[in-house]
């Protein structure tokens, strides 16, 4: 089965920039991730690797369950410190920022496992999203979001803890463009999702990036990630073994068999 | 019945403000502080010395005290506490009862063991007194009750406590960040919420908290030494777990029991030390309901 992005969802424009074309060459990324090395303890887990996201682009890395793709967006994101390496994020650097900073600048990291906040209502999981804008601010994205995800609005006042996985996962994409961000960062959003939820989630993260925000998508679902992104990395025990367009990585002899199941 | 039954709700007031302490900075640094208990302690001797050698007028003094404590708790969990952020619990643990002899002699040392008479703040205020009482030769009291304006005190703070910190965790944004980081402080800190600075407003609450608890214990049992803290500390503790520690309502819940356990046992069974009672209903509880009364027990979907 290929999956078929459908470009035509109804999407609110969160963000109000319009997508800049990418390929322009030797204008600076929107995110510079140069040589990183991050260790957990003595585990080597990430080996110096280099990739870089353009604004506007969808990007995703793929790769086998332990890869490291989540220690790359963890530490890109400010939860794991870098032992070497750097993260530029419109031209600053944020290695040395701290964690809690790093949502200022712009960017949001929509974690693997959710992480929702299980005891707090939708409404209150959907404020601390927000936790950086002034209230007047936060209320008017909310509502934004809420078109965005009726679901979540009809359940704002529900504990977060007794949503539906799918619900969850919309209630944790919802939090973090809470806070505007112009770079969304999302580890695996369709973990555990039934077919039908998986093509949703992945329409909505189509539609987000038509209206400006910028993705960086991690996914054990090769084939749905690869088809809807503009340029993907292969992380493979820590290092970057390979890189591409979506579409030349689709059809990539060595791709296809690691990972697309032929 | 009905005096010893308003009795117990105001001690047991008491102790629900201090495992308000316990309680919160569990929720959310995960960590037992056994030194609350002290803190209790320096805010009674704050409030003591402030009023008796400057003559400060109680509010004042207690407004003091509560400086005092609030800074005396984010300095402790600054030193002691948060250089272990990813330390085991055990060695968390240990530091705390360090804290709390460490503290316990330096009171020592400053207020040496004799004891002070801590005064009473409320005898301006007259008791309240319900019903025509007949107070009889032996000091037997009939036909109503006497409740002394410290009870009544003790018991209405309680209540205003209760009811700011509610609104406090329900509707501002600080309350409800604390209420995130308890629950993720990885989900938290991607939020923008800087975990560092919310434990250490935990502190300053529980800590301010513990102030006023001094002060109402104090009043209540005039005698002040340095392991003033201590007991009513442990109690405050089982009255937390009692309730389900990391749950407001049960830190509020358990310490009214406890306290009302406490002067009933106590009315009921004098030869026995009430303090056994305390224990058992601890034991109890831990055997029953290892969560407690009001504990958490929802987990996550996988
Ligand atoms: N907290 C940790 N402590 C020690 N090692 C860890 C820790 N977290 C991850 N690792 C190791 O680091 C490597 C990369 O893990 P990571 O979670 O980034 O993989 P992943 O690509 O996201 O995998 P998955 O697809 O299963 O989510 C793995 O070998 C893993 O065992
Ligand atoms: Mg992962």
């Amino acid at each position: 089965m290929v999956y078929k992005p459908d470009r035509s969802v109804a999407a609110v424009n969160l963000s109000g920039s319009r997508k800049i074309a990418a390929e322009g060459g030797n204008m600076a990324a929107m995110l510079e991730v140069n040589d990183l090395n991050v260790f957990y303890g003595s585990i080597h887990a990430i080996k110096g690797i280099s990739f870089e996201v353009n604004e506007g682009e969808v990007v995703t890395l793929i790769g086998a369950n332990g890869a490291g793709k989540s220690t790359t967006l963890n530490t890109v994101g400010g939860l794991l410190k870098a032992k070497s390496g750097s993260v530029k994020f419109c031209g600053k650097d944020l290695t040395t920022t701290p964690a809690h900073k790093i949502l200022r600048e712009g960017m949001a990291l929509c974690p693997e496992g959710r992480r929702i906040f299980q005891q707090l209502t939708v409404k209150e999981n959907l404020e601390m999203g927000a936790y950086t804008r002034n209230n007047a601010e936060a209320l008017e994205t909310i509502e934004k979001v809420f078109e965005q995800f009726p679901r979540l609005k009809e359940r704002q006042k529900q504990i977060a803890g007794t949503l539906s996985g799918g619900e969850q996962q919309m209630l944790a994409m919802g939090r973090a463009l809470m806070s505007k961000p112009r770079l969304m960062m999302l580890d695996e959003p369709s973990m555990g999702l039934a077919p039908i939820l998986v093509e949703q989630i992945f329409d909505i993260i189509s539609a987000l990036n038509k209206d400006g925000t910028t993705i960086l998508l991690v996914e054990q679902n090769a084939q749905m990630a690869l088809s809807i992104a503009d340029r993907a990395y292969v992380l493979e025990t820590g290092r970057i073994v390979n890189s591409g367009t979506g579409e030349e990585l689709l059809h990539d002899d060595s791709v296809r068999k690691a990972y697309l199941g032929d | 019945m009905l005096t010893y039954l308003i009795n117990g709700i105001s001690l047991g007031s008491v102790y629900a403000i201090i495992a308000l302490g316990y309680t919160m900075v569990y929720g959310i640094a995960k960590m037992l502080n056994f030194a609350h208990g002290d803190v209790i302690m320096v805010g009674g001797y704050a409030s003591f010395c402030t009023m008796t050698y400057l003559g400060w007028p109680p509010a004042l003094a207690v407004l003091f005290s509560m400086v005092v404590c609030t800074i005396l708790g984010i300095v402790v969990e600054r030193l002691a506490y948060k250089p272990l952020r990813n330390a085991t619990s055990l060695a968390v643990l240990i530091t705390a009862i360090g804290v709390s002899y460490f503290l316990q002699n330096a009171a020592l040392l400053i207020w040496t063991s004799n004891p002070k008479v801590f005064p009473d703040i409320f005898a301006s205020i007259p008791p309240l007194v319900i019903g025509h009482v007949e107070v009889a030769a032996d000091g037997t009291e009939s036909g109503g009750i006497i409740i002394s304006a410290t009870t009544l005190i003790t018991i209405l703070v309680n209540i205003a406590i209760m009811v700011g910190l509610t609104l406090f965790t329900s509707k501002t944004k600080m309350g409800k960040a604390m209420r995130a980081v308890s629950e993720d402080k990885g989900a938290a800190t991607l939020m923008g919420i800087n975990v560092d600075f919310t434990i250490s407003m935990t502190f300053a609450i529980g800590s301010g908290l513990a102030a006023i608890a001094g002060v109402l214990l104090c009043t209540a049992y005039p005698n002040l030494v340095p392991t003033t803290g201590a007991m009513p500390g442990i109690k405050a503790f089982v009255a937390a777990v009692f309730g389900g520690i990391g749950s407001i309502p049960g830190a509020m819940l358990g310490g009214i029991l406890l306290g009302v356990i406490e002067i009933i046992a106590r009315a009921l069974v004098p030869s026995v030390p009430s303090d056994i009672f305390v224990f058992a209903v601890l034991i109890i509880v831990l055997l029953v309901k290892p969560s407690g009364l009001l504990g958490k027990q929802i987990r996550e979907k996988v």
